[in-house]
């Protein structure tokens, strides 16, 4: 990895406190890892990525193929709450493709994108196993279920 | 390995203790269809190809994991495996875009190969339509192509990146559907830490990862592979040319598993540093100077001039006004040839080659102290060894695919490597302790080790008493060199030192590894006689995976030193100065023979400055830009009376010539190289050489017959059965022996085995010899104008002065030009910026080249490497000389760093 010697890296500090807080990293604790640099950052950002490979000794191209394998795991930065859209089959049936449209309007993005003011970003998720809400939607860790089309703006305008 | 008998397909068969099903078939023939396997790699069973039936087990294996067993009874062809075959072939086939009519692998693809054996169906294959593919990481990379419509997801390219190259840079991406081969962040392949070995391309089954320059220019079953050896480093890769013989072209390079000494492992150079074949550059008639611009000229009238002008300067002023420089990049018939020319012809033993810039003090300090200057040991034992001690060698850069084996000794069997080179290289990602001395400081380093070891008692006393001499002349040099007494001239912490020394002498087997490091110094021959020592010491030579083993740059200075293209030895290292060896060699050639031994290198340049040499002939080499102190060079090459370069390119020195004549490249002709590990191997002619180029051999003859002298020989083959005839080391070497794999001299004769390690029993000269080695510094130091230790050498894309590697665009664009590593503080205090274009300057020249800022060479120190013309490193470089070897010190001066 090239180490670009001009670019002002960003505070390492919360990096430092995760790495020696794990003792003896090996490849096994990679996704514990990540997990804990995500929380901390809000996403896996290149440079942090990269300082943590360069000091475990992990290689980045590793990290990269494990962070794009799992949906949990965010490369680019994301909006300040996360509204996800169920699409399973219960949901589907009861109108989620509407609930997805109504999204797209009210915050102005398409699944997977996030907004210019960093506010949401929306993904659509497989199932959130909670059928008997269905149609659901969660947004950062609370459910909003039996939805209609005219409750979602209504829901989406009270975050900040 | 215990032999293991079992069934399969009901024939019996028997393989060894711990094979696979898959590996013990295909050694006996018989092919399981399989996507996923690689020799070279741990099996990953990830293609599912190789399903077979074993009695007595309730589910299909893959072969290629299941260990084969006694008794086993296996089926890989019943109608049930191949029904699945096809399943999964078909599989593969709704996601790979058939184009076999316009893939480069076409009738090399193993997927297209077992697609018409089970006869996948037409609809199946024509169902993946073609999608435009998104950019991927080798978007705009000129040395590979990535096609992911072609791509199977066996992952073998990730596994090789990772197993064998050990470089990690490559990955897959998302899952499912979506899976891709890329590098971390998608970044571009040349970004990345990929090292452009392209071994990806070697493994892949399909056409997925292909070479972007062969692309087009010939599908594989129409083009002609031939078996020769690699024309760059020492190392001596075996590696099959493939070429387009309708358009007489070199297209790519490819290299067979399993092979010696590479097992199909080639590095950047080997892959991608070919392109200059087929260059438009290339010399193509012979040219003539008149009135300062080359003329074209005929064959008749290049050779008469030649002729002429030497036999005159011969009468006017003696044989020994004629100096000649061989080349370490022509073949052994070509060098033999070439000195018995300087030496039976011309009448003077003034022949060298660039073997005086790099190994000199190699075969001057070994022969000395074990009576022969080679590497002792054999490349295949470093991933053997217990401790391999690498000192001044950049192995990963200089000698990719030897490192490869230093490399998977310490991953696959626990070796230590411990490193002394004052930058931090490639390899100390894998050592267990590096430490860097200043550079100029080796033998007080070495000394300090072996008073280490002695006054611990950790050395061999048996091996000490039973196979050396004068060893109390090594007790009592360095019985003041303690560590503490080295640590402020090597900057080393003595304690570093004690530890250091202590891993290698407590080694059960021991290797040492040194190159341009330990040689190319005004002390280069006490260099090497310190590192002789320490091994004698502690009693690793003449065993397995030990030894002193000095790697050999070019692709044959081995051979070219052997052939005796060097001024004071005749054939197989005979020395000119005995009278029985010239009575010899007088009777053999038919001609009278100097007594005198010659001129070196460095000194037939001076020796142009006062008049004592008039004529010059070089035969491949190119001294205006691999010699130290270039102002001086270039002089001396411009006020020769009379200068002949014999080239494959108009080079930086054949500008300055009179007659240039153009010769055929190693692609284009038959005959030997030998590599690091002595190892002779054949060169095989591959295509025609481009218009009246001719072999370099042949070009000589015909001078040798204008001058008088009768030399003319059938073929190459011809030559080396003169060699074998007048030069024992290469007694039993012809072609019909090494047709398949080299032999390793000494091969004394036609039943000789050759040999794998030397001085198994005693050592060439009887004993081994101890030296009292002192510490002499540098010849320039650092003074207040010229405060930086300046060191130069090679970085792994480019080979010497570019000739040939820089005519590579994958190569170019990797690696375009020059740079001076500096220090993060130093360059700070400088107030110079990473990418910032210095100038670096030494009392005899300076050079204005980019600073590459870094924290892998010490405050104080500098590097450049010495192969760009734009910014040549050996304009600043000292030509003192080692007084022996007569090597200059190209690892040392003192030099400036400006803000310009």
């Amino acid at each position: 990895m090239k180490v670009n010697n001009k670019q002002v890296v960003l505070d390492m500090r919360p990096l430092d406190e995760i790495l020696s807080s794990m003792p003896e990293i090996s490849q096994g604790d990679l996704i514990p890892l990540l997990q804990q640099i995500q929380s901390r950052y809000g996403y896996l950002r290149r440079d942090v990525v990269c300082e943590m490979s360069r000091r475990t000794k992990i290689a980045v191209s590793r990290i990269y193929g494990v962070a794009t394998f799992y949906e949990q795991f965010h490369l680019e930065p994301h909006g300040r709450h996360t509204i996800k859209c169920c699409r399973g089959t219960a949901c589907h049936v009861k109108g989620a493709p509407e609930i997805t449209e109504a999204i797209t309007r009210v915050t102005g993005v398409s699944p997977g994108e996030t907004t210019d003011d960093m506010k949401f970003t929306f993904e659509t998720v497989a199932c959130l196993g909670t059928c008997f809400l269905a149609p659901v939607i969660m947004i950062d860790d609370d459910y909003f279920g039996h939805l209609t089309v005219n409750k979602v703006e209504g829901i989406i305008t009270n975050y900040e | 390995m215990s032999e293991i008998k079992f069934n399969i397909n009901g024939k019996q068969i028997t393989g060894s203790g711990g094979q696979t099903i898959l590996e013990a078939a295909l050694d006996n023939g018989i092919e399981i269809p399989n996507l996923c396997h690689d020799p070279r790699l741990v099996p990953s069973g990830a293609c599912r190809l190789c399903l077979v039936e074993v009695e007595g087990l309730n589910k299909d294996v893959t072969a290629c994991t299941h260990k084969i067993s006694d008794g086993m009874v296996v089926s890989s062809e019943s109608e049930e495996v191949r029904g699945i075959r096809k399943t999964i072939l078909e599989l593969l086939f709704t996601e790979h875009q058939g184009q076999c009519a316009t893939c480069d692998d076409n009738g090399e693809c193993n997927l297209q190969r077992y697609a018409y054996e089970y006869q996948v169906s037409d609809e199946i294959i024509g169902q993946c339509q073609p999608v435009e593919h998104a950019d991927n990481y080798t978007t705009g990379n000129k040395a590979l192509e990535y096609d992911p419509g072609k791509c199977i997801r066996c992952g073998r390219c990730i596994r090789i990146c990772d197993e064998v190259q050990m470089d990690t840079a490559l990955t897959f991406m998302n899952r499912a559907g979506k899976t891709e081969v890329t590098t971390a962040f998608e970044m571009p392949l040349n970004e990345s830490t990929c090292e452009l070995c392209g071994q990806c391309i070697s493994t892949c089954p399909t056409g997925a990862l292909y070479e972007r320059y062969a692309k087009g220019k010939g599908a594989c079953q129409d083009l002609k592979r031939t078996m020769t050896t690699c024309a760059y480093c020492g190392v001596g890769c075996r590696i099959e040319l493939n070429t387009n013989t309708k358009t007489n072209q070199y297209v790519r390079s490819t290299s067979p598993v399993g092979i010696i000494p590479n097992d199909g492992n080639l590095c950047v150079k080997g892959r991608f540093g070919f392109e200059f074949v087929n260059s438009d550059e290339r010399l193509t008639t012979p040219l003539i100077k008149r009135d300062g611009k080359f003329e074209e000229a005929t064959w008749d009238e290049a050779l008469d001039l030649v002729a002429n002008r030497l036999s005159e300067i011969k009468a006017k002023h003696g044989a020994d006004s004629i100096g000649g420089l061989s080349s370490a990049k022509c073949t052994n018939e070509d060098n033999y040839v070439f000195q018995k020319f300087i030496r039976a012809v011309i009448g003077t033993n003034n022949v060298d080659h660039c073997a005086r810039l790099c190994h000199a003090s190699t075969v001057a300090g070994l022969i000395k102290a074990f009576g022969s200057g080679a590497m002792t040991n054999s490349i295949d034992e470093f991933k053997k060894a217990d401790c391999v001690f690498v000192i001044g060698s950049n192995t990963t850069e200089a000698h990719p695919v030897l490192a490869l084996k230093i490399k998977d000794g310490v991953v696959n069997n626990g070796a230590r490597v411990i490193i002394a080179d004052p930058r931090e290289i490639d390899l100390v990602r894998f050592s267990k302790m590096h430490i860097s001395q200043k550079p100029g400081t080796d033998v007080a380093l070495l000394n300090a080790i072996m008073n280490v070891i002695i006054s611990e008692g950790l050395e061999d006393k048996k091996f000490i008493e039973d196979r050396t001499e004068d060893y109390q002349l090594l007790v009592e040099a360095v019985k003041d060199c303690t560590p503490e007494w080295a640590e402020p001239i090597t900057t080393i912490p003595a304690d570093d030192i004690r530890e250091f020394a202590r891993i290698f002498a407590t080694a059960s087997a021991a290797s040492i590894v040194y190159s341009m490091g330990i040689t190319q110094h005004s002390t280069g021959t006490d260099n090497v006689l310190s590192v002789a020592n320490l091994a004698m010491l502690t009693g690793n030579v003449g065993r397995e995976c030990t030894g002193v083993n000095p790697l050999r740059g070019q692709n044959n200075v081995q051979g070219a030193c052997d052939l005796g293209a060097l001024p004071n030895v005749y054939p197989g290292y005979q020395s000119v100065e005995i009278e029985a060896n010239k009575d010899k060699f007088e009777a053999a050639w038919n001609a009278k023979l100097s007594p005198t031994k010659g001129q070196t290198v460095v000194e037939l340049m001076h020796g142009v400055e006062d008049g004592s040499i008039r004529g010059l002939y070089f035969m491949g080499e190119n001294p205006a830009l691999s010699d130290p102190n270039l102002n001086r060079t270039r002089k001396s090459l411009e006020d020769v009376e009379f200068l002949v370069v014999q080239d494959i390119f108009l080079t930086e020195s054949a500008q300055y010539a009179d007659v240039v004549l153009p010769a055929t490249s190693f692609a284009e002709k038959d005959g030997t190289f030998t590599n690091t590990e002595r190892r002779v191997q054949r060169v095989r002619k591959a295509l025609d050489g481009p218009g009246n180029s001719r072999d370099d051999w042949q070009i000589v003859c015909d001078i040798a017959n204008r001058m008088g002298y009768p030399m003319s020989f059938a073929d190459a083959s011809a030559i080396t059965d003169e060699i074998a005839g007048i030069s024992p080391i290469y007694g039993g070497i012809s072609y019909d022996r090494i047709d398949d794999v080299g032999l390793q001299w000494p091969c004394l004769d036609k039943n000789h085995p050759g040999t794998k390690f030397l001085h198994k029993d005693g050592f060439s000269r009887g004993k081994g010899k101890f030296h009292a080695v002192k510490f002499l510094p540098p010849k320039e130091r650092e003074s207040k104008d010229y405060p930086f230790v300046l060191t130069t050498g090679r970085q792994l894309y480019q080979f010497h002065t570019g000739t040939m590697s820089r005519k590579s665009s994958a190569i170019d664009q990797k690696s375009p030009t020059g740079y001076v590593e500096i220090n993060t503080a130093d360059a700070k205090r400088l107030g110079i910026e990473d990418g910032e274009k210095v100038e670096v300057s030494s009392i005899r020249g300076k050079v204005v080249t980019p600073a590459k800022v870094t924290d892998t060479i010490n405050t104080g120190w500098i590097f450049m490497p010495f192969h760009y013309h734009e910014a040549p490193a050996n304009m600043l470089t000292i030509d003192a000389l080692d007084p022996v070897a007569k090597i200059p010190e190209y690892k040392a001066c003192a030099a400036a760093v400006k803000k310009i």
